[in-house]
Protein backbone atom coordinates (compact mmCIF):
# COMPACT_ATOMS: atom_id res chain seq x y z
CA UNK A 1 0.00 0.00 0.00
CA UNK A 2 1.31 3.38 -0.99
CA UNK A 3 2.22 5.78 1.77
CA UNK A 4 1.70 9.46 1.13
CA UNK A 5 2.66 12.74 2.76
CA UNK A 6 -0.02 15.27 2.05
CA UNK A 7 -1.14 18.67 3.23
CA UNK A 8 -4.41 18.10 5.05
CA UNK A 9 -6.93 20.74 6.01
CA UNK A 10 -8.26 20.54 9.56
CA UNK A 11 -12.02 20.25 9.21
CA UNK A 12 -12.82 19.97 12.91
CA UNK A 13 -10.94 20.11 16.20
CA UNK A 14 -12.90 19.59 19.39
CA UNK A 15 -12.42 18.81 23.04
CA UNK A 16 -13.66 15.36 24.04
CA UNK A 17 -12.58 15.21 27.63
CA UNK A 18 -10.00 16.55 30.06
CA UNK A 19 -6.87 17.15 27.96
CA UNK A 20 -8.24 14.99 25.14
CA UNK A 21 -9.09 16.33 21.71
CA UNK A 22 -10.30 15.02 18.39
CA UNK A 23 -8.68 16.37 15.25
CA UNK A 24 -10.37 15.70 11.92
CA UNK A 25 -8.28 16.18 8.78
CA UNK A 26 -9.16 16.00 5.12
CA UNK A 27 -6.72 13.38 3.81
CA UNK A 28 -8.60 11.48 1.15
CA UNK A 29 -5.92 8.99 0.10
CA UNK A 30 -5.24 8.04 3.69
CA UNK A 31 -8.93 7.83 4.59
CA UNK A 32 -9.54 5.48 1.68
CA UNK A 33 -6.64 3.10 2.24
CA UNK A 34 -6.07 3.03 6.01
CA UNK A 35 -6.98 -0.05 8.02
CA UNK A 36 -7.65 -0.24 11.78
CA UNK A 37 -4.49 -0.17 13.87
CA UNK A 38 -2.54 2.00 11.47
CA UNK A 39 -1.32 5.47 12.35
CA UNK A 40 -0.24 8.73 10.75
CA UNK A 41 2.72 11.02 11.42
CA UNK A 42 1.72 14.67 11.66
CA UNK A 43 4.01 17.57 10.88
CA UNK A 44 2.02 20.14 12.78
CA UNK A 45 3.54 23.26 11.25
CA UNK A 46 6.76 24.65 9.81
CA UNK A 47 9.50 25.04 12.37
CA UNK A 48 8.91 23.72 15.86
CA UNK A 49 8.19 21.05 16.77
CA UNK A 50 10.71 19.73 14.28
CA UNK A 51 9.70 16.10 14.25
CA UNK A 52 6.38 14.61 13.27
CA UNK A 53 4.10 13.22 15.95
CA UNK A 54 2.60 9.75 15.57
CA UNK A 55 -1.16 9.53 16.15
CA UNK A 56 -3.32 6.44 15.82
CA UNK A 57 -6.30 6.57 13.50
CA UNK A 58 -9.54 6.58 15.52
CA UNK A 59 -11.89 6.53 12.55
CA UNK A 60 -12.11 7.37 8.87
CA UNK A 61 -14.86 8.55 6.60
CA UNK A 62 -13.80 7.18 3.23
CA UNK A 63 -16.60 9.00 1.37
CA UNK A 64 -15.84 12.37 2.93
CA UNK A 65 -12.11 11.65 2.83
CA UNK A 66 -11.58 12.53 6.47
CA UNK A 67 -9.45 10.93 9.16
CA UNK A 68 -10.21 11.25 12.90
CA UNK A 69 -7.26 11.46 15.27
CA UNK A 70 -7.87 11.45 19.02
CA UNK A 71 -5.00 12.45 21.27
CA UNK A 72 -4.16 13.57 24.76
CA UNK A 73 -2.04 16.66 25.35
CA UNK A 74 1.05 15.17 26.97
CA UNK A 75 4.02 17.24 25.83
CA UNK A 76 5.27 20.09 23.70
CA UNK A 77 4.21 18.55 20.40
CA UNK A 78 0.65 17.77 21.38
CA UNK A 79 0.39 21.18 23.06
CA UNK A 80 1.21 22.87 19.76
CA UNK A 81 -1.22 20.53 18.03
CA UNK A 82 -3.95 21.40 20.52
CA UNK A 83 -3.72 25.04 19.41
CA UNK A 84 -4.19 24.26 15.71
CA UNK A 85 -7.37 25.86 14.45
CA UNK A 86 -10.02 24.68 12.05
CA UNK A 87 -9.03 25.25 8.39
CA UNK A 88 -5.33 25.19 9.25
CA UNK A 89 -3.16 22.81 7.23
CA UNK A 90 -1.08 20.02 8.73
CA UNK A 91 1.12 17.59 6.83
CA UNK A 92 -0.14 14.07 7.23
CA UNK A 93 2.11 11.08 6.47
CA UNK A 94 0.43 7.71 6.25
CA UNK A 95 -1.12 5.29 6.49
CA UNK A 96 1.72 3.72 8.47
CA UNK A 97 2.30 0.36 10.08
CA UNK A 98 0.41 -2.91 10.14
CA UNK A 99 -3.11 -3.07 11.50
CA UNK A 100 -5.24 -5.51 13.47
CA UNK A 101 -6.14 -8.98 12.25
CA UNK A 102 -9.84 -8.94 11.39
CA UNK A 103 -10.42 -12.70 11.18
CA UNK A 104 -12.33 -13.18 14.40
CA UNK A 105 -16.00 -13.81 15.13
CA UNK A 106 -16.44 -12.60 18.65
CA UNK A 107 -13.68 -10.29 19.80
CA UNK A 108 -13.31 -8.50 23.09
CA UNK A 109 -11.53 -5.18 22.76
CA UNK A 110 -9.65 -4.01 25.82
CA UNK A 111 -8.61 -0.38 25.98
CA UNK A 112 -6.92 1.78 28.57
CA UNK A 113 -6.54 5.55 28.33
CA UNK A 114 -5.70 6.75 24.82
CA UNK A 115 -5.44 3.12 23.75
CA UNK A 116 -9.21 3.21 23.40
CA UNK A 117 -8.86 5.45 20.31
CA UNK A 118 -7.57 2.99 17.65
CA UNK A 119 -10.00 0.33 18.89
CA UNK A 120 -12.85 2.57 17.74
CA UNK A 121 -11.72 2.25 14.11
CA UNK A 122 -11.43 -1.50 14.67
CA UNK A 123 -14.96 -1.72 16.09
CA UNK A 124 -16.25 0.09 13.00
CA UNK A 125 -14.54 -2.29 10.60
CA UNK A 126 -15.08 -5.69 12.23
CA UNK A 127 -17.71 -7.82 10.50
CA UNK A 128 -19.46 -8.65 13.73
CA UNK A 129 -19.84 -6.10 16.48
CA UNK A 130 -17.27 -6.62 19.22
CA UNK A 131 -17.62 -5.88 22.90
CA UNK A 132 -15.27 -3.53 24.67
CA UNK A 133 -13.77 -3.38 28.12
CA UNK A 134 -12.42 0.08 28.78
CA UNK A 135 -10.73 1.66 31.73
CA UNK A 136 -9.78 5.10 32.96
CA UNK A 137 -9.14 7.08 36.09
CA UNK A 138 -12.63 8.45 36.65
CA UNK A 139 -15.94 9.31 35.08
CA UNK A 140 -14.63 12.40 33.29
CA UNK A 141 -12.33 10.16 31.23
CA UNK A 142 -15.16 7.91 30.17
CA UNK A 143 -16.51 10.13 27.37
CA UNK A 144 -15.52 7.17 25.22
CA UNK A 145 -18.77 5.34 25.94
CA UNK A 146 -20.63 7.94 23.84
CA UNK A 147 -18.25 7.45 20.91
CA UNK A 148 -18.69 3.68 21.04
CA UNK A 149 -22.49 3.75 21.27
CA UNK A 150 -24.02 1.63 18.51
CA UNK A 151 -20.63 0.30 17.41
CA UNK A 152 -20.28 -2.44 20.01
CA UNK A 153 -22.46 -5.13 21.57
CA UNK A 154 -21.55 -4.43 25.15
CA UNK A 155 -19.45 -1.87 26.97
CA UNK A 156 -17.76 -2.82 30.24
CA UNK A 157 -16.23 0.07 32.15
CA UNK A 158 -13.75 0.18 34.99
CA UNK A 159 -12.49 3.29 36.74
CA UNK A 160 -9.74 3.66 39.30
CA UNK A 161 -12.07 5.50 41.69
CA UNK A 162 -15.27 3.59 40.90
CA UNK A 163 -17.06 6.80 39.85
CA UNK A 164 -18.50 4.86 36.92
CA UNK A 165 -18.52 1.15 36.15
CA UNK A 166 -16.56 -1.35 38.20
CA UNK A 167 -13.94 0.04 40.58
CA UNK A 168 -10.48 -1.25 39.73
CA UNK A 169 -8.17 -1.79 36.81
CA UNK A 170 -9.29 -2.85 33.37
CA UNK A 171 -7.57 -6.19 33.66
CA UNK A 172 -9.24 -7.04 36.97
CA UNK A 173 -12.52 -7.52 35.09
CA UNK A 174 -10.93 -9.48 32.25
CA UNK A 175 -10.73 -13.00 33.75
CA UNK A 176 -14.46 -13.25 34.41
CA UNK A 177 -15.32 -11.92 30.94
CA UNK A 178 -13.02 -14.43 29.26
CA UNK A 179 -14.20 -17.26 31.54
CA UNK A 180 -17.67 -16.87 30.03
CA UNK A 181 -16.32 -18.40 26.81
CA UNK A 182 -18.01 -15.68 24.76
CA UNK A 183 -14.84 -14.42 23.06
CA UNK A 184 -12.49 -15.85 20.45
CA UNK A 185 -10.08 -12.91 20.34
CA UNK A 186 -8.68 -10.31 22.70
CA UNK A 187 -7.36 -7.05 21.26
CA UNK A 188 -5.58 -4.79 23.72
CA UNK A 189 -4.35 -1.24 23.43
CA UNK A 190 -3.19 0.82 26.38
CA UNK A 191 -0.28 1.21 28.77
CA UNK A 192 2.32 -1.53 28.30
CA UNK A 193 1.88 -2.87 31.83
CA UNK A 194 -1.84 -3.31 31.17
CA UNK A 195 -1.27 -4.96 27.78
CA UNK A 196 1.19 -7.42 29.30
CA UNK A 197 -1.25 -8.34 32.06
CA UNK A 198 -4.14 -8.68 29.60
CA UNK A 199 -2.05 -10.81 27.26
CA UNK A 200 -1.12 -13.13 30.13
CA UNK A 201 -4.78 -13.52 31.10
CA UNK A 202 -5.78 -14.18 27.47
CA UNK A 203 -3.06 -16.83 27.28
CA UNK A 204 -4.42 -18.68 30.32
CA UNK A 205 -7.80 -18.89 28.56
CA UNK A 206 -6.01 -19.83 25.32
CA UNK A 207 -7.57 -16.94 23.44
CA UNK A 208 -5.43 -15.37 20.68
CA UNK A 209 -4.44 -11.86 21.66
CA UNK A 210 -3.22 -8.85 19.71
CA UNK A 211 -1.58 -5.82 21.26
CA UNK A 212 -0.73 -2.39 19.86
CA UNK A 213 2.56 -0.90 21.04
CA UNK A 214 3.49 2.74 21.43
CA UNK A 215 7.08 4.02 21.26
CA UNK A 216 8.90 7.27 20.65
CA UNK A 217 9.66 7.45 16.94
CA UNK A 218 11.14 9.89 14.46
CA UNK A 219 10.45 8.71 10.91
CA UNK A 220 7.60 6.21 11.19
CA UNK A 221 8.98 4.51 8.09
CA UNK A 222 11.37 1.95 9.55
CA UNK A 223 14.53 3.94 9.00
CA UNK A 224 15.53 5.69 12.21
CA UNK A 225 15.28 2.60 14.46
CA UNK A 226 14.11 4.68 17.41
CA UNK A 227 11.14 2.42 18.04
CA UNK A 228 12.49 -1.10 17.73
CA UNK A 229 11.64 -3.66 20.38
CA UNK A 230 12.80 -7.12 21.31
CA UNK A 231 10.92 -9.94 19.68
CA UNK A 232 10.22 -13.24 21.32
CA UNK A 233 10.70 -15.24 18.13
CA UNK A 234 14.44 -15.34 18.57
CA UNK A 235 16.64 -13.11 16.51
CA UNK A 236 15.21 -10.20 14.61
CA UNK A 237 14.13 -7.10 16.48
CA UNK A 238 10.78 -5.65 15.50
CA UNK A 239 10.16 -2.13 14.29
CA UNK A 240 7.06 -0.86 16.04
CA UNK A 241 6.40 1.60 13.18
CA UNK A 242 6.70 -0.93 10.38
CA UNK A 243 6.30 -4.49 11.71
CA UNK A 244 3.69 -3.15 14.17
CA UNK A 245 2.32 -1.24 15.94
CA UNK A 246 -0.01 -4.26 16.13
CA UNK A 247 1.58 -7.56 17.11
CA UNK A 248 0.39 -10.92 18.30
CA UNK A 249 1.07 -10.80 22.03
CA UNK A 250 3.48 -13.73 21.94
CA UNK A 251 5.65 -11.94 19.35
CA UNK A 252 6.61 -9.17 21.75
CA UNK A 253 5.67 -10.14 25.33
CA UNK B 1 15.50 29.14 -24.12
CA UNK B 2 16.31 27.82 -20.68
CA UNK B 3 19.83 26.52 -20.27
CA UNK B 4 20.47 22.93 -19.22
CA UNK B 5 21.71 22.70 -15.68
CA UNK B 6 24.12 20.00 -14.54
CA UNK B 7 23.86 18.67 -11.01
CA UNK B 8 26.23 15.77 -11.61
CA UNK B 9 29.39 15.57 -9.52
CA UNK B 10 32.38 13.28 -9.61
CA UNK B 11 33.94 12.60 -6.24
CA UNK B 12 37.24 10.73 -6.44
CA UNK B 13 35.84 8.47 -9.15
CA UNK B 14 32.40 8.21 -7.58
CA UNK B 15 29.86 9.63 -10.04
CA UNK B 16 26.67 11.05 -8.60
CA UNK B 17 23.65 12.31 -10.56
CA UNK B 18 23.09 15.00 -7.96
CA UNK B 19 25.28 16.29 -5.14
CA UNK B 20 22.63 15.30 -2.58
CA UNK B 21 23.10 12.04 -0.75
CA UNK B 22 21.38 10.68 2.35
CA UNK B 23 23.18 10.56 5.68
CA UNK B 24 23.82 7.19 7.28
CA UNK B 25 21.25 6.16 9.85
CA UNK B 26 18.57 8.51 8.57
CA UNK B 27 17.50 6.72 5.42
CA UNK B 28 17.49 3.05 6.43
CA UNK B 29 18.57 1.06 3.39
CA UNK B 30 16.78 3.42 1.02
CA UNK B 31 13.85 1.17 0.24
CA UNK B 32 11.92 2.54 3.26
CA UNK B 33 11.64 5.79 1.29
CA UNK B 34 10.71 4.31 -2.10
CA UNK B 35 7.21 5.82 -1.92
CA UNK B 36 8.65 9.31 -1.55
CA UNK B 37 11.86 9.64 -3.55
CA UNK B 38 12.96 8.16 -6.85
CA UNK B 39 15.86 5.98 -5.75
CA UNK B 40 17.14 6.03 -9.30
CA UNK B 41 17.62 9.77 -9.21
CA UNK B 42 19.11 10.71 -5.86
CA UNK B 43 22.84 11.31 -5.48
CA UNK B 44 23.64 8.28 -3.35
CA UNK B 45 22.17 6.16 -0.62
CA UNK B 46 24.40 5.91 2.43
CA UNK B 47 23.07 2.95 4.37
CA UNK B 48 22.73 2.46 8.11
CA UNK B 49 26.01 1.89 9.97
CA UNK B 50 27.03 -1.73 9.47
CA UNK B 51 29.12 -3.79 11.85
CA UNK B 52 30.76 -7.22 11.62
CA UNK B 53 28.20 -8.86 13.91
CA UNK B 54 24.52 -7.93 14.22
CA UNK B 55 23.83 -5.36 16.94
CA UNK B 56 20.56 -4.80 18.79
CA UNK B 57 21.37 -1.23 19.81
CA UNK B 58 20.78 0.57 23.09
CA UNK B 59 17.92 -0.13 25.52
CA UNK B 60 15.46 2.52 26.69
CA UNK B 61 14.33 5.71 25.01
CA UNK B 62 16.39 6.33 21.89
CA UNK B 63 15.28 9.74 20.68
CA UNK B 64 14.35 13.07 22.15
CA UNK B 65 13.38 16.25 20.40
CA UNK B 66 15.36 19.32 21.47
CA UNK B 67 15.13 22.92 20.25
CA UNK B 68 15.54 22.80 16.45
CA UNK B 69 17.00 19.35 16.63
CA UNK B 70 16.94 15.88 18.04
CA UNK B 71 19.10 13.63 20.14
CA UNK B 72 19.48 9.96 19.33
CA UNK B 73 21.19 7.06 20.99
CA UNK B 74 20.19 4.22 18.68
CA UNK B 75 23.47 2.45 19.33
CA UNK B 76 24.22 1.14 15.84
CA UNK B 77 21.39 -1.34 15.64
CA UNK B 78 22.01 -3.22 12.40
CA UNK B 79 21.72 -6.74 10.99
CA UNK B 80 25.46 -7.21 10.54
CA UNK B 81 27.54 -7.28 7.37
CA UNK B 82 26.63 -10.87 6.39
CA UNK B 83 22.90 -10.12 6.41
CA UNK B 84 23.57 -6.88 4.57
CA UNK B 85 25.44 -8.69 1.81
CA UNK B 86 23.05 -11.62 1.42
CA UNK B 87 19.62 -10.10 2.14
CA UNK B 88 19.76 -6.36 1.69
CA UNK B 89 22.32 -5.49 -0.97
CA UNK B 90 20.71 -7.68 -3.68
CA UNK B 91 17.42 -5.96 -2.97
CA UNK B 92 18.68 -2.37 -3.11
CA UNK B 93 21.31 -2.66 -5.82
CA UNK B 94 18.53 -2.65 -8.41
CA UNK B 95 18.26 1.11 -7.90
CA UNK B 96 20.50 3.42 -9.93
CA UNK B 97 21.65 5.40 -6.90
CA UNK B 98 25.14 4.42 -5.81
CA UNK B 99 25.12 2.51 -2.52
CA UNK B 100 27.64 3.72 0.03
CA UNK B 101 28.08 1.46 3.04
CA UNK B 102 28.86 3.09 6.36
CA UNK B 103 30.95 0.76 8.53
CA UNK B 104 31.91 0.71 12.21
CA UNK B 105 34.62 -1.46 13.66
CA UNK B 106 35.70 -2.21 17.19
CA UNK B 107 39.36 -2.35 16.15
CA UNK B 108 41.52 -1.10 13.29
CA UNK B 109 41.63 -4.64 11.89
CA UNK B 110 37.86 -4.92 11.92
CA UNK B 111 37.56 -1.91 9.62
CA UNK B 112 39.85 -3.78 7.22
CA UNK B 113 37.77 -6.95 7.41
CA UNK B 114 34.58 -5.01 6.75
CA UNK B 115 36.15 -3.06 3.88
CA UNK B 116 37.28 -6.31 2.24
CA UNK B 117 33.93 -8.01 2.69
CA UNK B 118 32.22 -5.02 1.08
CA UNK B 119 34.60 -4.83 -1.88
CA UNK B 120 31.88 -6.33 -4.05
CA UNK B 121 29.78 -5.26 -7.04
CA UNK B 122 26.82 -3.15 -5.98
CA UNK B 123 28.79 -1.23 -3.36
CA UNK B 124 29.97 2.11 -4.75
CA UNK B 125 32.07 3.29 -1.82
CA UNK B 126 32.52 2.81 1.88
CA UNK B 127 32.23 5.38 4.61
CA UNK B 128 34.26 4.83 7.74
CA UNK B 129 32.26 5.70 10.82
CA UNK B 130 34.88 6.75 13.34
CA UNK B 131 32.52 9.08 15.10
CA UNK B 132 29.48 7.29 16.48
CA UNK B 133 29.01 8.80 19.93
CA UNK B 134 26.61 6.16 21.14
CA UNK B 135 28.54 2.94 21.54
CA UNK B 136 31.81 2.36 23.31
CA UNK B 137 33.31 0.55 20.37
CA UNK B 138 31.42 2.66 17.85
CA UNK B 139 34.49 4.29 16.59
CA UNK B 140 34.60 7.63 18.31
CA UNK B 141 37.91 6.63 19.87
CA UNK B 142 39.24 6.43 16.33
CA UNK B 143 37.56 9.68 15.41
CA UNK B 144 39.09 11.86 18.07
CA UNK B 145 42.70 10.77 17.70
CA UNK B 146 44.44 11.66 14.41
CA UNK B 147 46.82 8.69 14.53
CA UNK B 148 44.01 6.19 15.10
CA UNK B 149 41.86 7.75 12.39
CA UNK B 150 44.78 7.57 9.96
CA UNK B 151 45.37 3.93 10.88
CA UNK B 152 41.71 3.10 10.17
CA UNK B 153 41.94 4.78 6.76
CA UNK B 154 45.13 2.93 5.82
CA UNK B 155 43.64 -0.40 6.90
CA UNK B 156 40.49 0.21 4.86
CA UNK B 157 42.42 1.37 1.79
CA UNK B 158 44.58 -1.77 1.95
CA UNK B 159 41.47 -3.93 1.81
CA UNK B 160 39.29 -2.33 -0.84
CA UNK B 161 39.49 -0.82 -4.29
CA UNK B 162 36.38 1.26 -3.63
CA UNK B 163 36.64 4.94 -2.77
CA UNK B 164 37.00 5.36 0.98
CA UNK B 165 35.17 8.17 2.76
CA UNK B 166 35.90 8.92 6.40
CA UNK B 167 33.19 10.56 8.47
CA UNK B 168 34.68 12.93 11.01
CA UNK B 169 33.41 13.74 14.45
CA UNK B 170 32.76 17.35 15.43
CA UNK B 171 33.63 16.42 19.01
CA UNK B 172 37.31 17.38 18.66
CA UNK B 173 39.38 20.40 19.57
CA UNK B 174 40.84 21.00 16.11
CA UNK B 175 39.11 19.42 13.12
CA UNK B 176 41.90 20.45 10.74
CA UNK B 177 44.36 18.15 12.51
CA UNK B 178 41.99 15.22 11.96
CA UNK B 179 41.32 16.19 8.34
CA UNK B 180 44.98 16.51 7.42
CA UNK B 181 45.81 13.20 9.11
CA UNK B 182 43.18 11.23 7.20
CA UNK B 183 44.03 12.88 3.88
CA UNK B 184 47.66 12.00 4.34
CA UNK B 185 46.67 8.42 5.20
CA UNK B 186 44.99 8.14 1.81
CA UNK B 187 41.32 8.87 2.42
CA UNK B 188 39.56 9.60 -0.87
CA UNK B 189 36.95 11.84 0.72
CA UNK B 190 35.92 13.33 4.03
CA UNK B 191 32.34 13.54 5.20
CA UNK B 192 31.36 15.72 8.13
CA UNK B 193 29.83 16.23 10.55
CA UNK B 194 28.62 13.30 12.59
CA UNK B 195 26.41 14.29 15.53
CA UNK B 196 27.47 16.50 18.42
CA UNK B 197 27.25 14.85 21.80
CA UNK B 198 24.41 16.24 23.87
CA UNK B 199 21.88 15.36 26.51
CA UNK B 200 18.44 16.22 27.85
CA UNK B 201 17.03 15.86 31.37
CA UNK B 202 13.42 15.28 32.42
CA UNK B 203 12.79 17.74 35.24
CA UNK B 204 9.75 15.80 36.44
CA UNK B 205 11.68 12.62 37.12
CA UNK B 206 15.20 14.08 37.41
CA UNK B 207 16.31 11.42 34.97
CA UNK B 208 18.03 11.63 31.59
CA UNK B 209 15.51 11.56 28.75
CA UNK B 210 17.65 9.15 26.76
CA UNK B 211 18.20 5.57 27.84
CA UNK B 212 21.90 5.99 27.15
CA UNK B 213 22.08 9.28 29.14
CA UNK B 214 23.72 11.19 26.30
CA UNK B 215 23.26 11.00 22.56
CA UNK B 216 24.03 12.57 19.22
CA UNK B 217 22.51 15.95 18.41
CA UNK B 218 21.40 16.54 14.83
CA UNK B 219 19.04 18.77 12.90
CA UNK B 220 18.97 22.51 12.17
CA UNK B 221 20.46 23.25 15.61
CA UNK B 222 23.85 21.89 14.50
CA UNK B 223 23.98 23.50 11.06
CA UNK B 224 26.07 26.58 11.92
CA UNK B 225 28.62 24.37 13.68
CA UNK B 226 28.72 21.92 10.78
CA UNK B 227 29.12 24.69 8.25
CA UNK B 228 32.03 26.20 10.15
CA UNK B 229 33.75 22.80 10.40
CA UNK B 230 33.28 22.11 6.68
CA UNK B 231 34.70 25.50 5.86
CA UNK B 232 37.71 24.93 8.14
CA UNK B 233 38.40 21.51 6.61
CA UNK B 234 38.05 22.91 3.09
CA UNK B 235 40.94 25.29 3.84
CA UNK B 236 43.37 22.48 4.60
CA UNK B 237 42.57 19.47 2.36
CA UNK B 238 42.40 18.87 -1.39
CA UNK B 239 40.18 15.76 -1.28
CA UNK B 240 36.43 16.22 -1.80
CA UNK B 241 34.25 17.00 1.20
CA UNK B 242 30.71 15.76 1.73
CA UNK B 243 29.03 18.32 3.98
CA UNK B 244 26.18 17.54 6.31
CA UNK B 245 24.59 18.68 9.53
CA UNK B 246 21.08 20.06 9.74
CA UNK B 247 20.42 20.46 6.03
CA UNK B 248 16.66 20.85 5.60
CA UNK B 249 16.42 22.91 2.42
CA UNK B 250 18.27 23.67 -0.80
CA UNK B 251 19.47 26.95 0.72
CA UNK B 252 21.08 25.03 3.57
CA UNK B 253 22.79 22.72 1.07
CA UNK B 254 24.02 25.66 -1.01
CA UNK B 255 25.67 27.14 2.08
CA UNK B 256 27.66 23.93 2.49
CA UNK B 257 28.66 23.94 -1.19
CA UNK B 258 29.81 27.55 -0.94
CA UNK B 259 31.79 26.66 2.18
CA UNK B 260 33.70 24.07 0.17
CA UNK B 261 31.71 20.84 0.17
CA UNK B 262 31.57 19.09 -3.22
CA UNK B 263 28.44 17.20 -2.19
CA UNK B 264 26.06 17.20 0.73
CA UNK B 265 24.01 14.73 2.73
CA UNK B 266 20.51 15.14 4.09
CA UNK B 267 19.97 13.50 7.46
CA UNK B 268 17.40 14.44 10.08
CA UNK B 269 15.38 16.16 7.33
CA UNK B 270 14.45 12.70 6.01
CA UNK B 271 12.49 12.10 9.21
CA UNK B 272 10.55 15.32 8.81
CA UNK B 273 10.09 15.31 5.05
CA UNK B 274 10.57 11.87 3.51
CA UNK B 275 11.20 13.39 0.08
CA UNK B 276 13.86 15.80 1.41
CA UNK B 277 16.74 14.32 -0.63
CA UNK B 278 14.82 14.91 -3.85
CA UNK B 279 13.44 18.29 -2.79
CA UNK B 280 16.89 19.62 -1.87
CA UNK B 281 18.34 18.53 -5.23
CA UNK B 282 15.39 20.09 -7.09
CA UNK B 283 15.88 23.28 -5.11
CA UNK B 284 19.57 23.46 -6.00
CA UNK B 285 18.64 23.06 -9.66
CA UNK B 286 16.11 25.86 -9.41
CA UNK B 287 18.68 28.08 -7.66
CA UNK B 288 21.24 27.49 -10.41
CA UNK B 289 18.68 28.41 -13.07
CA UNK B 290 17.70 31.54 -11.20
CA UNK B 291 21.31 32.63 -10.94
CA UNK B 292 21.92 31.76 -14.57
CA UNK B 293 24.50 29.14 -13.64
CA UNK B 294 24.82 25.86 -15.52
CA UNK B 295 26.79 23.60 -13.22
CA UNK B 296 26.56 22.94 -9.50
CA UNK B 297 30.36 22.78 -9.38
CA UNK B 298 30.35 26.55 -9.91
CA UNK B 299 29.21 26.90 -6.30
CA UNK B 300 31.78 24.72 -4.59
CA UNK B 301 34.11 26.68 -2.34
CA UNK B 302 33.01 30.03 -3.78
CA UNK B 303 32.49 31.72 -0.44
CA UNK B 304 33.49 35.37 -0.81
CA UNK B 305 35.42 36.68 2.13
CA UNK B 306 35.89 40.16 0.73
Amino acid sequence: MLKVALDAVVTAHEVLGPGVKKLVVLAKQIAQTAVPGQFVQLKIKDGEPLLRRPLSIASVDAAAGTVDLIYRVVGKGTQVLADVEKNAVVNCLGPLGKGFDLSCKSPLLVGGGMGIAPLLFLAERLETKPSILMGGRNQSEMFWTTLYKGKVKEIFVTTDDGSVGTKGFTVSLLPELLASGAYDRVVVCGPEIMMKAAAAIAATYQIPCQVSLEKHMACGLGACLSCTCESKDGKKRKKVCQDGPVFWAQEVF
Amino acid sequence: MEKEVSLAVDLAGLSLKTPVMTASGTFGFGEEFADFVDLNKIGAIVVKGTTLKPRSGNPGVRIAETPSGMLNCIGLENPGVDAFLTDILPRISKYDAPIIVNISGSSVEEYGVLARMLDVPGVAAIELNVSCPNVKEGGIVFGTDPKSAAAVVREAKKNTKKPVIIKLSPNVTDITVMAKAVEEAGADMISLINTLIGMAIDVKSWRPVLGNVSGGLSGPAVKPVALRLVWQVAQVVKIPIIGMGGIMTAEDAIEFLLAGASAVAVGTANFVNPSAAQDVADGIEAYLKERNLTDVKELVGQLKLK
